[in-house]
């Protein structure tokens, strides 16, 4: 019961490893992406997105 | 991989933004454009003796689009910048949880509304130009921390679970609001507060179908995307 186990284990770990990096690679896209939007600083960024930042309640201001 | 939640998330995020800034346009971009009245009466009436409502980024000298169908141009970019970037994280976390299809989009639409809109805004309302508040820098950080601790503890719930899942979740939901928000000295602001509180309501329900939309656009793509 447990051979079956450990010997699977490790192929399974790597995949699941190598599986996530394409994940995490777009979470960390989508952070950026959430950042720009909500929280870029310059004037213009700030004044192009305000409404969107409101709305999507933002701190603002 | 990679290239399956990209697509998935730009076409939740195209669509659900398209939507939300419908539903802005109709209902809060009026409100809006309300307070901004009140508000550069309030800064033209006196000088910026007033803090923070005063002190913010209206400069004369910083670009603004123009009113109308420029600035609603920006609002629908923006806003499906937002809904690509939400639907990056929302699609990236199915992949991870080995979820797909608009069911589970919907939870996970569902649970980026709680982490990215419910619990911020408990601390930190939806505000209407002109309001009283905090410093900036301050309420943006308790916002992300927020945000962050908020998904973490969500997903020790309901990904994880088991009493260790659970406790540890339930902890990181609670800390931000132990914590405390960032508060102004004073409430208020040079909107009236029959406004200020409709905005809160308006926001807070333009999110909710931002989300759903997002989440469940989102999720039926992945599962198309996989399957082809």
């Amino acid at each position: 019961m447990s051979t079956g186990r450990t010997i699977a284990a490790p192929s399974v770990a790597l995949e699941a490893a190598t599986a996530r990096w394409p994940a995490l690679a777009a979470a960390f896209l989508g952070l950026v992406l959430v950042f720009g939007v909500g929280f870029a600083g310059p004037s213009a960024i700030h004044n192009a997105a305000h409404d969107a930042r409101h709305i999507h309640a933002f701190p603002c201001h | 991989m990679f290239r399956r939640i990209f697509f998935a998330a730009l076409l939740g995020g195209l669509v659900a933004g398209g939507i939300a800034s419908a539903v802005q346009a109709v209902r809060a971009v009026p409100l809006i454009l309300e307070a901004e009245v009140y508000e550069e009466a309030a800064e033209t009436g006196k000088a910026h003796d007033h803090g923070q409502a005063a002190a913010h980024d209206h400069e004369e000298d910083a670009w603004a689009p123009e009113n109308g169908w420029e600035r609603t141009g920006f609002t629908l970019v923006f806003n499906m910048l937002a809904g690509i970037g939400f639907g990056l994280i929302i699609a990236a976390g199915m992949s991870l949880a080995g979820h797909s299809g608009w069911r589970a989009g919907l939870a996970w639409g569902l649970a980026g509304y709680v982490s990215f809109v419910l619990a911020p805004a408990l601390g930190l309302p939806p505000e209407v130009p002109g309001a009283e508040a905090a410093p900036l820098a301050a309420r943006q950080l308790w916002w992300m921390a927020t945000a962050a601790a908020t998904a973490i503890g969500l997903a020790l719930i309901l990904l994880r679970g088991g009493a260790t899942g659970i406790l540890l979740g339930l902890l990181l939901l609670a800390l931000p609001h132990l914590v405390g928000a960032p508060q102004p000295a004073a409430h208020g602001g040079t909107a009236p507060a029959a406004l200020a509180r409709e905005f809160i309501v308006v926001a807070l329900v333009t999110g909710l179908v931002f989300w759903a939309a997002l989440g469940v656009l989102t999720g039926a793509a992945y599962r198309r995307l996989s399957a082809a």
